[in-house]
């Protein structure tokens, strides 16, 4: 099939940036959304051009290093599924996509569709751990964790720190991302013990990177790849008023 | 040259600790006045950054990835080997080793291999403590699964997603430190050269992806913890950005490189498509457990499977391996499904393909308890190919997947030049031949967490901290010719591109030295390869410049190095005239086709020292000395 692309161009961080149009021809039903774009890659290249920027490793779904807005929706409207994963059997021949970088105040471009996120990073130094030496530790039997609990923390530990919850929430909130960390913790007896340091500390780094608040939109739970539930902001939220007493 | 593997002396199962009462120890008060450069962040580097933070020294961490916690480890499914014998099921540590060193066919070192088996319960313990969610039963019990070359249940999980969880608990520690300022993390800063001065590693000298901006970092030891080599297929299951080019260029700094020809072809990945498919995606071996493996017993057989009939169809794997059956180790499963895909049974349009199904088990056990299992990997399934597994077989073809060659190191895991430290899969220490699923995630972290914490105290006990300054000659060297090579891919302006050189060398690789080599067709890729690295260096395409964010460039520089790594691999395989493992010589096998192994000329460790490009490296040995296991044919019969 033949498509056009419209794609956000941007030398660096301050550099302006533009929607530029190219043709993908000749592209198979088969082929990854990533591989259209080597496809069109290798041609801008032939051409003496510089090719579009764009960050990826894995391309299995699980790095959360992709991170593209695909007709407005982070990660493109596939439910469930990275850059990496879509594939072109949900585009047909003479369809327009509009491929833009991470939307949002806390990840600046870096160049094209790349945009930094160490604010996520940063995030996590903030208390997302458990404070536990190498070595030292008791038998991983000793302590024993409910299967519920182990699952929740697992539902929880699902996010790949991609970022789409913050690029689709209409305030730029990393809630979800947060959320998910701290609910993952809580849920074990290892995390418990520092439960409230970590919550407060997540939280006030939170608003220190210029992230925004959460008014229940719910766009992140919808953009998230691994299906990290808006519940677990609840959780959030009983464990950020937990803390104080 | 005969090489020292520097084991300890002492009765194998005692070697470990007497060793470490016998390395130096740096004091306290001392540890902050050293700096260590961690390079890679996957769970090998991840844990050891980490783990060298806590304790006090002042470490440098790189990575390629915006952050530590997408490197590669991350894309680890199926699980981490641990001797804990939970189950009850007669696992012990001897069993693990026992195992390892088999699964290796005998190609490893017996006092590595115990050793890995000893710390592999720490390593559960230590995750577990860092809040890494394993499945566990309804008690509330660690579970457990089987892996592929065991009899015993002895692999921990986290769903279909072990890596992402161990990684992100490495992760949390590093993260820990960065807070608490003993480790200063680079990310997206490539490594592109080893500094040695009087012989001894002191640096690296690094590219700012983002900028372009070269520059040097001294440091009073090295650990290259950057993986493995398997993108040097092209098509690997290994991520986008994987790549030799940190080891070999250390190798070309005069560390050797052992074992490259040791490569391991994973037999159950999903087939590649068409010609623009940039990587194979793996579907975790953990799915042998309850999935069976067959093609049809007819040649071309075009029918859909429900209308062929179980008469009609050869599970080879039970055939052929009654005891092990589905769980034949990889090496052993991948060949079988080349073997009948060359017989012309194979399944699908290319004909390289096989089934893998599920239909038995979800009759005996229905379809959620699959679905528990491996919901995600089937999900991931339907994503790639648009089928449903639940009720059609899956469709799978064996690909390039780990390497279990490397840097060479010693006991110590410092390679052959002092203060440098080889971590993870970039050395080439515990796995022998061929490596058994979830023993790469359980030797990344005991590499990280519970070895080098220990070895390089000893290095360091001997160094006075920061004799060698970045202000240094060779410092500056080695920036210059790191600019050299990217002004030299920038200015070539041919016409095909970086990836064109990339997919043909990966063609010439999986045709000649990939799941079956002979002397034929190592001679020919022999000859092929630098045919084709003369053609890079006078056609290839890099656009842009060195001073900004520059993918091609990257990935030219990287290309550029397997260009000529993939020489040393057909010459390392030319060399071991024997099968053993994931190493098939198709001249050196048994009347049934199974590999033929030569202890008397073989048991060795080759090691290559390079002598420049163009000209032939030198082999040196390290030979194999097995005093607690007896030499055996492998057989899963
Ligand atoms: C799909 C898949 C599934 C697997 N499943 C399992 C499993 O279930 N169980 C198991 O035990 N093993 C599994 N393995 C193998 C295992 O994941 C790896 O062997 C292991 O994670 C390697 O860890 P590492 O830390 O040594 O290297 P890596 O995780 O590869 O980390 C090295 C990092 O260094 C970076 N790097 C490389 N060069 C440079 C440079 N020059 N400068 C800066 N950074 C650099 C790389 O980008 C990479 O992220 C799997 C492998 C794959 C590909
Ligand atoms: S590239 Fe890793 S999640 Fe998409």
């Amino acid at each position: 099939m033949d498509l056009t692309l419209m794609v956000w161009r941007q030398k660096s961080a301050d550099a302006p940036g533009k929607l530029d149009q190219y043709a993908a021809k000749g592209i198979s039903r088969e082929m990854s959304f990533l591989e259209m774009l080597d496809v069109v890659n290798e041609g801008i290249v032939k051409a003496g051009g510089d090719p579009i920027a764009f960050d990826h490793d894995c391309r299995e779904g699980i790095c959360g290093t992709c991170s593209q807005v695909i007709n407005g929706v982070p990660h493109g409207i596939e439910e469930r599924t990275t850059v990496c994963q879509l594939h072109m059997r949900h585009f047909k021949d003479g369809d327009t996509i509009y491929i833009e970088p991470w939307h949002g105040k806390a990840f600046p471009v870096v160049r094209d569709l790349i945009v930094d996120r160490s604010a996520l990073d940063r995030l996590i130094q903030s208390g997302g751990y458990v404070s536990v030496h190498t070595g030292g530790v008791p038998d991983a039997n000793a302590i024993l964790i409910p299967k519920g609990d182990a699952d929740t923390a697992m539902d929880a530990a699902e996010c790949i720190g991609c970022g789409a919850c913050v690029a689709a929430c209409p305030n730029g909130s990393a809630m979800l991302f947060v959320a998910a960390k701290v609910t993952q913790l809580a849920s074990l007896p290892q995390g418990r013990v520092e439960a409230s340091e970590r919550v407060r500390g997540m939280i006030d780094k939170m608003s220190d990177e210029g992230f925004g608040n959460c008014s229940n939109h719910y766009e992140c739970q919808a953009a998230c790849p691994k299906g990290v539930k808006v519940s677990f902001i609840a959780k959030l939220n009983r464990e950020y008023m937990k803390s104080w007493f | 040259m005969i090489l020292d593997g520097k084991c300890p002396s002492g009765p194998l199962a005692e070697k470990w600790s007497r060793h470490r009462n016998d390395l130096k120890l740096v004091n306290p008060a001392n540890k902050r006045k050293y700096r260590i450069i961690v390079v890679g962040a996957g769970l090998a580097g991840a844990s050891a950054a980490a783990s060298l933070g806590e304790l006090g020294y002042n470490v440098e961490a790189f990575c390629s990835q915006d952050s530590p916690r997408r490197g590669h480890s991350i894309a680890a499914q199926g699980g981490i080997n641990a001797a804990k014998n939970y189950p009850n099921d007669g696992d012990s540590v001897f069993r693990l080793f026992h195992d390892t060193i088999k699964g290796g066919d005998f190609r490893a070192r017996e006092a590595n291999v115990y050793r890995l088996a000893e710390v592999s319960n720490s390593i559960i313990d230590q995750c577990v403590a860092q809040g890494v969610p394993f499945a566990r039963d309804y008690a509330g019990y660690l579970d457990n699964r089987s892996f592929g070359g065991a009899q015993v249940s002895r692999t921990f999980y986290a769903r279909g997603q072990t890596g992402q969880q161990l990684l992100l608990g490495a992760y949390s520690a590093l993260s820990r430190q960065q807070a608490a300022g003993t480790v200063r993390l680079h990310p997206r800063s490539e490594m592109l050269d080893l500094v040695v001065v009087d012989g001894k590693a002191r640096g690296i000298t690094v590219r700012d992806m983002v900028t372009g901006e070269v520059s040097s970092y001294a440091a009073d030891a090295v650990c290259l913890c950057t993986g493995g080599y398997a993108n040097v297929f092209y098509l690997s299951t290994n991520a986008m950005g994987s790549n030799v080019t940190a080891t070999y260029r250390a190798y070309k700094k005069g560390a050797f490189f052992a074992n490259p020809c040791y490569t391991q072809i994973h037999p159950t990945c999903i087939p590649a498509s068409g010609d623009y498919q940039s990587k194979l995606t793996l579907m975790s071996e953990s799915l042998r457990n309850d999935g069976r493996v067959w093609v049809p017993k007819q040649k071309s057989d075009n029918r859909p499977v429900s209308e062929i009939p179980d008469e009609e169809r050869d599970y080879y794997l039970e055939r052929k391996y009654p005891s092990f059956g589905n769980l034949a180790p990889r090496d052993i499963a991948s060949r079988s499904a080349k073997e009948v895909c060359d017989e012309g049974q194979g399944i699908g349009t290319s004909g390289r393909g096989v089934y893998l199904d599920f239909a038995d088990s979800i009759k005996r056990l229905g379809q959620d308890a699959i679905r528990e299992r491996y919901g995600n990997l089937f999900e991931m399934y339907e994503r790639i190919t648009g089928e449903d597994a639940y009720k059609q077989p899956m469709r799978i073809y064996p690909a390039p997947h780990y390497t279990m060659g490397g840097l060479w190191v010693d006991y110590n895991l410092e390679s052959n030049v002092p203060g440098l430290f080889v971590l993870g899969e970039a050395n080439f220490s515990d796995h022998g031949a061929n490596r058994l699923g979830a023993s790469a995630l359980m030797q990344g972290l005991a590499d990280g967490y519970f070895v080098i914490p220990y070895t390089i105290a000893n290095f360091l006990a001997r160094t006075t901290p920061g004799e060698v300054p970045s202000e240094h000659e060779e410092f500056r060297k080695s920036r210059e010719e790191v600019d050299a090579l990217t002004k030299r891919l920038l200015s070539i302006k041919g016409t095909r591109t970086v990836n064109e050189f990339h997919r043909e060398l990966g063609r010439i690789m999986w045709d000649n030295v990939g799941m079956a080599r002979s002397q034929q067709s190592l001679e020919r890729a022999l000859q092929r390869i630098p045919e084709l690295r003369a053609e890079f260096w006078e056609d290839v395409q890099v656009t842009g410049s060195g001073a900004e964010l520059n993918q091609e460039l990257e990935r030219a520089g990287r290309v550029a190095d397997f260009l000529e790594f993939g020489e040393l691999m057909a010459r390392d395989a030319l060399q071991r005239r024997e099968s053993c493992g994931g190493h098939f010589r198709e001249e050196f096998q048994t009347e049934d086709g199974e590999a033929r192994r030569d202890d008397e000329n073989f048991s060795y460790v080759a090691a290559w020292e390079s002598k420049g490009v163009g000209r032939n490296p030198e082999l040196h040995k390290e030979p194999l000395e097995f005093e607690d296991v007896t030499l055996a044919v492998r057989s899963y019969k």
